[in-house]
């Protein structure tokens, strides 16, 4: 049986007003993220790895403590990209609450604290990469940077948002400016009920 | 930041001006500020005598510093395709002796630098690089991850280069990254990358 993607949560034109082009999703749901679904497909075909229950069962088994197998970059590439889609919405943007902003106020020191965080986690992952904002092993708010496919997932921690900062990401819609590019998704793209959701999920 | 050696459409069709603009004007313009920026800092801290904030700099050095030696090499080892002449001399007798032929070379090239799903090539950020090993005196097929420059991590002499970087293709290639490794070839400079050939080897 093989893997499939679930379907964007969303139209491809549907963050078009808020600066993620319809061209943009064309490319990065319709090319990139069925890629590594098919490539991933391709790799496990045959093997055991087949059978296991999820996309994500893969990733965690092929991580192999740091030295992931080939079949790892696909896997975590499909997951990153669903976590991607399903953490930005049409009504998104502007700033979080519920417990979610209680957490960011006490383990971040506020929300501008985190902005700063994650504008530089992005910016600075120097090459292919992701932004992220997890729930550590302690229960604690932790903003990081992760390079090409790696995620928190792997590290043991529960990723609650995600920035994508490959240049596929951005590239036809901001071209070299990256920073445009997160400070948009800060102030326009964030779901925030959804991580709400998801950070009360981590922390139950 | 270097001149071209062309003008902004001297490579095209196979590398837009579009992107030849960006990607010197921008991009190569950023890693020379940064680097620039980098070592001031670097300096100012040497002189401080705080070795702590002379370690957090380095990977700001090692990656826009990188970035600007990798960018320098990489427009003069391309040229308009007008201008193509293949491989000949010492060069081209030493990729047939080790790769059969220069489509053997540049198979074993692709393979290197395309798949993302490829063991040792995790397909986000680098360089290809045919390089020259001057201890086994051989020629290598190699990548360098983000903007890691060759010889200063290696010590492989680096002959030519093809930025991989999605940058570098995205805006006229978009997801297909396999027909910009394909079309490239066109607009090698073979006479250029002969001639850091013939440099490495003394000959």
């Amino acid at each position: 049986m093989a893997f499939t993607l679930p379907p964007l949560p969303y139209a491809m034109d549907a963050l078009e007003s808020k600066g993620m082009s319809k061209q943009t999703f064309e490319f990065h749901y319709g090319k990139h993220h069925a890629a590594y679904l098919n490539n991933l497909n391709g790799q496990v075909a045959g093997k055991e790895l087949a059978n296991a229950a999820s996309v994500h069962e893969v990733m965690l088994a092929t991580w192999n403590g740091g030295k992931p197998g080939p079949e790892f970059n696909n896997a975590a590439q499909v997951i990153n990209h669903t976590f991607f889609w399903e953490s930005m919405s049409p009504s998104g943007g502007g700033k979080p609450g519920g417990k979610v902003a209680e957490a960011i106020e006490k383990d971040l020191g506020g929300y501008d604290k985190f902005v700063e965080a994650f504008k530089a986690a992005g910016a600075t992952q120097f090459g292919s990469g992701w932004a992220w904002l997890s729930v550590g092993k302690e229960g604690k708010l932790e903003v990081s940077k992760t390079a090409n496919a790696e995620n928190p997932w792997v590290h043991g921690a529960t990723p609650i948002l995600t920035l994508d900062v490959w240049e596929h990401a951005y590239y036809l819609d901001v071209q070299n400016r990256r920073p445009d590019f997160i400070s948009n998704f800060i102030s326009n793209l964030i779901d925030w009920q959804r991580v709400e959701q998801r950070y009360l999920e981590a922390t139950k | 930041l270097p001149d071209l050696p062309y003008g902004y459409d001297a490579l095209a069709p196979i590398i837009s001006a579009e992107i030849m603009e960006l990607h010197h004007k921008k991009h190569h313009q950023a890693y020379v500020t940064g680097v620039n920026k980098a070592l001031e800092q670097y300096a100012e801290a040497e002189h401080k005598g705080d070795v702590p904030k002379m370690i957090s700099l380095q990977p700001a050095i090692k990656f826009n510093g990188g970035g600007h030696i990798n960018h320098s090499l990489f427009w003069n080892m391309l040229c308009p395709e007008k201008e193509f002449h293949p491989p000949s001399g010492a060069l081209e007798q030493a990729i047939d002796a080790q790769f059969g032929a220069l489509d053997g070379m540049i198979s074993k090239f692709i393979a290197a630098t395309a798949a993302v799903q490829a063991r040792t090539w995790q397909g986000g950020s680098g360089w290809g690089w045919l390089a020259y090993h001057p201890e086994a005196k051989t020629l290598v097929i190699t990548t360098t991850p983000n903007q890691d420059p060759l010889q200063p991590t290696t010590g492989l002499v680096p002959l030519l280069g093809v930025d991989v970087w999605e940058h570098a293709y995205y805006l006229q290639y978009k997801n297909a990254r396999p027909d910009y490794l394909k079309e490239i070839w066109r607009i090698v400079n073979w006479r250029d990358v002969g001639r850091r050939y013939e440099d490495a080897t003394g000959a």
